[in-house]
């Protein structure tokens, strides 16, 4: 089923009890509960207080960079022979992913609340080093949980954050990936709730967060909304973005959620292929469960234990999903597809070497997905992708994976 | 009267105190368990909380998390550890069993086919970490209809509204959760933990029973003396997997740390 959303719709959600339909709420235990309710009092005060908006809006243009340009990638149009093919450079914000965004929103949260303390949990280490990065301007002293296995295969990001002065904690339990990094943050916030905030890198996590997290982010589809009837006289056909936890495919496609023409796809880690099991796409192939204080489709097995997940792409590699999207794929106004490893890598490499532009492999799945869409699209069409992060990070990846050693 | 009801009237007519140990059900191995249950009935157990091992459990520390991972090993299910319950009431039918766990192995196996197993099978109580009684509103009202004791939890972070309200929600006992932290860690501070326990009691008429950072018998008095009773887990967990390979040393260690609890909380009555 397809529903027309409206900003009367959209304004009643989430719900006060941060429910988007059956999806989203506050799963935790007990001893959170105030800190969260607290949490959420206090950002829809400073949501609508016009001195935290002014600073959210100066550390945006100033110290991230923003607006971030809308690019037309005409050699890649030509190469798919569809669709005109657009590129939002999320990748050029400072420290090189939308991640920032949110960063600098839940850091000035930390700031009004008087929290010295700041905790987050990451995955390739983009959230962790832009959590680590707002954390040394603002003198917070900053601790970041990653999955021992992503602290290998991320080493570059790893280093960044200590030199930004955050301590990194390998998580060594589990899966030893994000899931579990997230697991170590809950115990942690748990532990040190007094002075500690807790910055949730995606839209998922309990109530406020996924609202939260949304909000910071769309300044992503906001600007690309704007800079797209100006630049091309019109709005995009479709937009594309990759969804792990889904922070930038939220942040892009909420600005254009009443835009009915506007065709959105979030693009999942299919790593070895759906059939194997072996992927990270709880959309494609999951169905509905609690994990993270939230209520979302996730990967899990008949018993409910939760499934380890795979993708080359350690910031894809999560068996959920922010409960939004899991909204918006059962009321079907925004489509949730996979590509393969091999599928995103083939991407990456296209990206790199038709447009000189070195998506992160994040990126990498929508950039694949899109060459596929477009392909079929009419060629006065225009499909926006969001660029989330550069590569620079998965050098070492792609690098292993050809057999070259740096 | 529930038998969680009974037991804890029983227990107060007697002026003595809960003694409630925790165990993960299939830790060390699923055919130990009920053997394991006995064990504990037998050293002075009031009422048993039987954990439902979870991938991801995000309120405990390290010594329950392994205790989950050896349990999962093995497969142990939620459908297994019910089916471990009933073998249980096959000789015991007077001790109450207390399942604890998190919500999605049951949303999982779907809230009323577990209801109506769990009622099948002669458990008596729900205890589930991260479900406040906010989100409760699907669950609780299957578990209500069979007679299910919903327990919740109270944390020194917990509100005087959240308090009246959650009780409210609540039968059987309140379990107070003793500090911030997770399950085994030992930053408990009697005097804030009496402090709290003796609000709650004039805010809800349900009994108080106390978890986190119960080790020994020393710990067990204190705590003992200021609640209607004491939450045993991580200690036990700990001597479970010492001596997971020994079946029979690791009755006798569970025993040795258990009866001198007991018999500390039978002080306090004299």
């Amino acid at each position: 089923m397809s529903i027309k959303l409206t900003e009367d719709m959209l304004a009643m959600l989430p719900d006060t009890r941060g429910h988007f339909g059956d999806y989203g709420g506050r799963f935790v235990s007990e001893t959170l509960m105030d800190s969260l309710m607290t949490l959420e009092k206090e950002y829809l005060r400073l949501k609508k207080d016009p001195e935290f908006q002014a600073q959210f809006d100066y550390d945006l243009a100033h110290y991230v960079g923003r607006p971030s340009p809308l690019y037309f990638a005409e050699r890649l149009t030509k190469v798919v022979g569809g669709a005109q093919i657009w590129l939002k450079r999320e990748d050029l914000n400072h420290t090189g992913a939308h991640k920032i965004n949110n960063t600098i929103g839940q850091a000035l949260l930390a700031s009004f609340l008087g929290k010295k303390r700041v905790i987050a949990e990451t995955g390739a280490g983009q959230h962790g080093v832009a959590t680590a990065t707002v954390c040394a301007r603002l003198g917070l002293e900053c601790h970041v949980f990653m999955g021992a296995e992503d602290v290998q295969r991320q080493s570059l990001n790893v280093f960044r954050m200590k030199l930004l002065g955050a301590q990194v904690h390998p998580v060594t339990s589990g899966t030893r990936t994000l899931k579990d990094a997230m697991n170590d943050a809950m115990r942690d916030w748990v532990t040190n709730v007094d002075d500690t905030f807790y910055i949730i890198g995606t839209v998922a996590g309990p109530h406020p967060y996924p609202l939260l997290v949304r909000d910071f982010q769309a300044v992503i589809g906001r600007e690309t909304r704007e800079q797209c009837l100006k630049q091309a006289g019109r709005l995009p056909d479709a937009l594309v973005a990759c969804v792990g936890g889904g922070s930038n495919a939220i942040g892009m496609f909420y600005p254009f959620f009443t835009d009915e023409s506007v065709e959105l796809y979030g693009v999942e880690a299919g790593g070895l292929g759906i059939e194997t099991g072996k992927h990270a796409a709880p959309l494609s192939a999951g169905r509905p469960g609690v994990l993270h204080g939230n209520r979302t489709y996730l990967m899990e097995d008949e018993n409910g234990q939760i499934s380890s997940t795979h993708s080359v792409s350690a910031g894809l590699d999560y068996p959920g999903v922010g409960p939004e999207h899991s909204w918006l794929k059962d009321i079907g106004r925004a489509h949730y597809v996979s590509v393969t490893d091999d599928e995103a890598l083939d991407g990456f490499r296209k990206l790199t070497r038709i447009e000189g532009i070195m998506p992160a492999l994040e990126t990498a799945h929508a950039v694949a997905y899109t060459m596929k869409l477009a392909a079929e699209m009419d060629k006065d069409k225009i499909v926006v992708i969001n660029v989330s992060g550069r590569g620079d990070k998965d050098i070492h990846t792609v690098a292993q994976l050809d057999g070259i050693e740096l | 009267m529930s038998r969680i009801e009974g037991v804890m009237k029983a227990l107060k007519d007697q002026g003595r105190k809960a003694l409630i140990p925790y165990i993960t059900a299939g830790d060390p191995a699923p055919d130990q368990t009920v053997g394991l249950m006995h064990t504990l009935v037998a050293a002075g157990a009031d009422i048993i909380e039987l954990g439902v091992p979870f991938s991801d459990p995000m309120a405990d520390g390290p010594v329950i998390q392994h205790a989950c991972e050896r349990a999962l090993v093995h497969g142990t299910s939620l459908r297994q550890v019910l089916g471990m319950v009933k073998t249980f009431r096959e000789t015991d039918d007077s001790t109450p069993v207390v399942l604890m766990g998190y919500l999605n192995p049951m949303e999982a196996m779907g809230f009323e086919a577990f209801a109506d197993s769990a009622v099948d099978s002669g458990v008596d109580g729900i205890l589930t970490v991260d479900l406040p009684p906010e989100e409760a509103d699907q669950v609780a009202p299957l578990f209500t209809a069979r007679h299910l004791d919903a327990i919740f939890l109270l944390a020194p972070t917990t509100t005087d509204e959240r308090i009246s309200a959650i009780s409210e929600h609540c039968s059987g006992y309140v379990y107070y959760v003793s500090f911030k932290g997770v399950t085994g860690a030992s930053n408990i501070n009697v005097e804030e933990v009496a402090a709290k326990v003796k609000h709650i009691h004039e805010l809800t008429a349900l009994p108080v029973a106390v978890g986190f950072g119960i080790r020994d018998a020393e710990t067990a008095a204190a705590v003992g003396w200021v609640s209607d009773g004491v939450i045993v887990g991580s200690v036990l967990v700990d001597t479970i997997a010492r001596n997971q390979d020994d079946p029979a040393q690791l009755k006798k260690a569970l025993t040795d740390l258990l009866h001198p609890m007991r018999q500390a909380l039978d002080g306090l009555a004299s």
